[in-house]
């Protein structure tokens, strides 16, 4: 529903001129686009406190529809100029846009050290399962055995879990969802802004016209059921076999941990200098 | 009744509005798939036509799922009360 009397409209966010925007019919995108700036609206966020920065793919586009702070920055490097802007202006909301390829393959490496580091930085992964923009060639977050334009006859590797694997290298946030369940997107945002430390958000997006089309789902109402299908709760996650979670997305909040983030320690250190520096 | 706003298409219904920005319709049919009460018809695009539009409760799944911001639902009242303002 569109009435919402907050003191920020969610469209404050959107630049309306460049639409209709250009991602696929039925691509997920566009919810998830939406659902942050509903998230934005929520959180009471304006569009001038707010940095976001993107990467290269589809999901690197989302910065074309915005009116806010945008960095559109190289393949994989979202991440670390995210933290750039963090340290030098502590007081921003800064949410690093990312599609699968920017934050697991290229950007991996990044992924680990800001998860490690526990900065206070969002990421935002829309994770389509393929590489949408150049042809939907298979990704490290491909489930095995998909067809895709590289693996014809079945993707021959096992897909990595971004949010397990961020969880493990030390983020202090992560949670995962699927386009299906849009009403959760906006709901995990808006706990990742809110979070002090590292939040990870990462959300299955359809790709109809790669992956769907290649995998017999071309019509995205298809594939969105195909997603909640696949998809499940981490609660009931204990209760199941090995064998039943194969090829299955795990959603809900993986982490949720209070404690010290990069900023807050890098604060107690500058305090620390301050005084031994004083007192010599 | 279906009026026009611009480039913006009104259905009215007995509670609620629909407006459908067709430029950005791009035909996914997400909404006349998941529409709990089957309000939308699509044509031979797959744009969606409100012809049950009575039947609509306001439930917004349409506009929530909607991936290219093509379609809105608002409680008639709301409507009134912007073109007043």
């Amino acid at each position: 529903m569109s009435k919402r009397s907050r003191e920020v409209s969610w469209k404050a966010f959107l630049r309306e001129e460049n639409l209709p925007h250009q991602w696929c019919p039925g691509c997920g995108y566009g919810v998830i686009l939406k659902s942050m700036l509903y998230a934005f609206e929520k959180g009471g966020i304006a569009p001038k406190d707010v940095v976001v920065v993107t990467g290269i793919g589809c999901w690197g586009k989302a910065d074309d529809y915005l009116y806010a702070n945008t960095v559109h920055v190289t393949h994989g490097r979202a991440l670390p100029v995210a933290t750039g802007i963090k340290v030098a202006n502590p007081s921003m909301k800064v949410i690093a846009l990312m599609g699968d390829g920017d934050s697991a393959t290229i950007g991996g490496n990044h992924l680990i050290h800001s998860s490690r580091r526990n900065i206070d930085v969002v990421a935002l992964v829309a994770n389509n399962l393929n590489y949408g923009m150049t042809g939907g060639q298979y990704s490290c977050t491909t489930p095995l055995y998909s067809r895709t334009s590289t693996s014809w006859y079945g993707d021959p590797e096992p897909a990595l879990d971004i949010c397990r694997l961020s969880e493990t290298a030390g983020a202090s946030f992560v949670a995962r969802t699927t386009v299906y369940h849009a009403a959760m997107i906006e709901k995990y945002i808006g706990m990742a802004l809110s979070h002090e430390g590292f939040s990870l958000v990462e959300v299955i997006s359809p790709c109809p016209t790669y992956f769907g089309r290649y995998n017999k789902l071309s019509k995205a109402p298809q594939m969105l059921k195909w997603l909640k299908e696949q998809s499940i709760p981490i609660e009931r996650v204990k209760d199941l076999s090995e064998e039943n979670l194969k090829e299955k997305f795990v959603t809900g909040v993986f982490a949720d941990k209070k404690g010290h983030s990069f900023l807050s320690r890098y604060r107690e250190i500058q305090s620390r200098a301050r005084n031994e520096l004083e007192s010599e | 009744m279906h009026s026009h706003e611009g480039e913006i298409e009104i259905a009215e219904g007995k509670k609620f509005l629909i407006r459908i920005r067709r430029e950005r319709c791009k035909g996914c049919e997400i909404c006349i798939e998941f529409c709990p009460k089957k309000v939308f018809e699509g044509d031979e695009l797959g744009h969606p036509i409100p012809e049950r539009i009575d039947e609509c409760i306001g439930c917004g799944t349409c506009e929530l799922r909607c991936p290219d911001f093509a379609i809105e639902v608002i409680p008639k009242e709301c409507h009134d009360s912007e073109e007043k303002s």
